[in-house]
């Protein structure tokens, strides 16, 4: 991976899509991941959101922190919103109405798009839709104050699954839903993490490239529901990808590539061990978890390995 | 203009195609499938130019509706019963939002037990949900009040989405004798659409913000205006309409209420069954003629009472059943005439539920039987009209 850091200034954009100004928490994953997407992006967008803690930090009327065209309807429907603008712009330009170039861009959380949008995203996917879906995956519905959802790592506790006497918090593994996005034959599907800015934006800019339907899937660390401190939403960015727990990888008309690869993966207890959310957590039960990620992880480099 | 024998779906797919729209986004559901096949084979065959969203369901269905129609295309779908359900939440938000689409709703009832048949259980559902809502009663008014629905939605002091809606297989799968326009007189009357607002990279907005209670009564208080304030546009659509094409549509239209002490009011398609019965009963000798409401929403209170407020007895047909409650429309013709120092006694029925008719004898009936319950008193009765057991 490449280290770019001390070139930041030259090489990032000052330009900002996404506005500072906006009410999202301290250390907040997710608005640092938009505000990358929308560096990545550029002006030449159209921005679907679902309904989550972004459509509600950053729209409150009379203000908006967007520069940059932006609906927000309901919370299972961006991905046929976006599908029905692109539409609508190909309809319109064909018939005489130019409007200017323009990327649709649909984003939502994890609650969005593993559970309530699962559908809507699906079917965009399979008409080939020319758009790109950005799942913000910050792994519970945050927004209406940390109930589980499908993205929801096992053993985590959450205020609907929560862990307790006889209960050890989510007892189901996180969906895999990068796989569900792969398994539509779309032209591109990657994951990706703030704490990775570069390849978070390379991403983002090949997948806006690309014609059809695309898919970017970004870790968001949350410290108000995951319990760190605000300062740890980087740290903890990094220990997701060095444990092996949130490879980050891309699927390029059906090619894998892992982006990162360190020559060691650290244990998931560094990445489990700071974290409120998992500190109920056993030694049998972080052993399990142990076996499960290097299970996959091995299974994603055998797929990469072979192209 | 030429006379040509349509199915009421197909003219409604004409209507379309003469409307030019740029998308649709559909999902099939019996008995709309017949608009939406049409429409797509017209595309198939090159005579209409329009992307068609084959969503994975009717939630998808609109709101695919919501961001063509937010780009700023001229935007079209159809749907009924179950489908009108499941868009339920997504209909507000065309409503607010000021998108202007149009579409066609088969009316059907709703589950369960299941049925594919015809009632306005799924009218009734949505009657709040801010779009206008028109009816109509034949196979020529379904085409009509299409392309009207184009004209009311889009003008700029509108911006409303509007319901046009047909009767599942009493209409929608009805063929009947058609007059249709010649295209260049339609786009006389219906010019090309051009939003106020649109989503669009060199002119960034913000749609769909949320509001505090600092702002949300407001933005509703704006809303309610518009819909009511459109109904001068509706009125000046449907003049300009019968002023080209000779056929005139009213908020509140009647039939043969010349010093009529007994009136009885319907919507749809049964309303023509229900002429049937006023004529055999005006032979007969008897006072009795027809109200029929055309526009459900906004609620057309002065011309509704206007037709209405000199009748002795007006007897109500509601094609819903409001559980536990009295009929929708039956409360809504209540509401309205209650001010009124002289207004006629109410008798409500339900009836027509779930594709079940009523003929021409059945109406005659009905009226009777009003009356009959009026001179007794029981006007807090509803009777399911034809109902066993």
């Amino acid at each position: 991976m490449e280290t770019l850091g001390i070139y930041v200034p030259r090489l990032v954009t000052k330009r900002q899509g996404f506005t500072p100004g906006h009410r999202a928490c301290s250390g907040c994953g997710e608005a640092l991941a938009v505000k990358l997407v929308m560096k990545a992006l550029g002006r030449n967008v159209i921005v679907v959101m679902s309904t989550g803690c972004m459509e509600v930090i950053s729209t409150q009327l009379p203000y908006t922190a967007w520069e940059v065209p932006w609906i927000h309807t309901l919370f299972e429907n961006s991905a046929i919103v976006a599908s029905g603008i692109e539409a609508g712009m190909k309809a319109l330009n064909r018939k005489g109405t130019p409007l200017p170039k323009a990327k649709v861009v649909a984003i939502g959380g994890d609650g969005a798009t593993f559970d309530i949008g699962l559908g809507a995203i699906s079917g965009a996917f399979e008409r080939g839709h020319d758009f790109l879906y950005v799942c913000l995956d910050n792994e519970a519905y945050m927004n209406t104050g940390i109930q589980r959802s499908s993205a929801t790592p096992f053993g985590a506790s959450t205020t609907t699954q929560p862990a307790g006497k006889v209960s050890m918090g989510q007892s189901t593994w996180k969906k895999n839903m990068p796989a569900i996005a792969i398994a539509h034959d779309i032209p591109y599907v990657a994951t990706a993490c703030p704490s990775y800015p570069f390849d978070l934006m390379n991403k983002v800019k090949k997948a806006a490239e690309i014609e059809g339907p695309t898919y970017v899937h970004i870790l968001s660390v949350c410290p108000t529901g995951w319990r760190i401190p605000t300062d740890m939403t980087i740290r903890l960015g990094r220990l997701a990808v060095e444990t092996g727990v949130f490879p980050l990888y891309e699927v390029e008309n059906g090619k894998y590539t892992l982006n990162y690869d360190p020559p060691r993966l650290r244990p998931v207890e560094d990445y489990l061990k700071p974290q409120g959310r998992f500190r109920h957590l056993t030694p049998k039960m972080v052993k399990k978890i142990q076996q499960r990620v290097s299970v996959e992880y091995a299974s994603l480099k055998e797929k990469a390995a072979s192209g | 203009m030429k006379r040509v024998g349509f199915e009421s779906s197909f003219a409604i797919a004409e209507a379309v195609k003469m409307a030019n729209i740029d998308v649709t986004s559909a999902y099939p559901i019996t008995p709309q499938t017949h608009i939406v096949e049409r429409i797509a084979q017209l595309i198939a065959d090159g005579e209409l130019d329009a992307n068609y969203i084959p969503v994975e369901s009717e939630h998808s269905a609109m709101s695919g509706c919501l961001g063509a129609s937010a780009v700023g295309a001229r935007t079209f779908t159809a749907t009924a019963g179950q489908g009108l359900e499941l868009m339920h939440e997504v209909l507000y938000v065309a409503s607010s939002m000021r998108l202007p689409i149009v579409m066609s709703v088969c009316n059907r009832a709703l589950s369960s037990p299941l049925s594919i048949w015809g009632d306005h259980s799924d009218v009734m559902a949505v009657r709040d949900t801010g779009w206008i809502q028109i009816f109509a009663e034949n196979a020529q008014q379904a085409f009509d009040l299409t392309l009207c629905a184009f004209r009311i939605a889009e003008d700029p002091a509108v911006l409303l989405p509007t319901m046009v809606h047909i009767d599942g297989f009493h209409l929608s799968h009805v063929i009947e004798s058609v007059l249709l326009p010649e295209v260049d007189e339609v786009n006389k009357f219906l010019p090309k659409f051009h939003p106020l607002y649109a989503l669009n990279p060199s002119k960034p907005l913000t749609m769909g913000d949320f509001a505090t209670p600092d702002l949300y009564t407001e933005a509703k208080k704006g809303q309610d205006e518009a819909l009511r304030n459109s109904m001068k546009v509706i009125l000046q659509a449907w003049r300009e309409f019968g002023g080209l094409f000779e056929r005139d549509y009213f908020p509140v239209e009647t039939y043969r209420t010349e010093d009529a002490d007994v009136l009885l009011l319907t919507m749809g398609s049964f309303s023509e069954v229900a002429m049937g019965a006023i004529d055999r009963l005006r032979e007969a000798g008897e006072k009795v003629g027809l109200v029929k409401l055309r526009l459900w929403r906004p609620f057309p209170f002065d011309e509704f009472c206007q037709a209405v407020a000199q009748a002795k007895l007006l007897i109500v047909l509601d094609r819903a059943i409001s559980f536990g409650g009295p009929g929708p429309v039956c409360s809504e013709a209540k509401a309205a005439l209650y001010h009124l120092e002289k207004k006629p006694q109410i008798i409500g029925f339900i009836g027509g539920l779930g594709g079940r008719d009523i003929s021409v004898e059945g109406f005659q009936d009905m009226i009777h039987r009003g009356m009959d319950k009026a001179e007794q008193g029981k006007f807090e009765e509803f009777e399911i009209f034809g109902v066993r057991g």
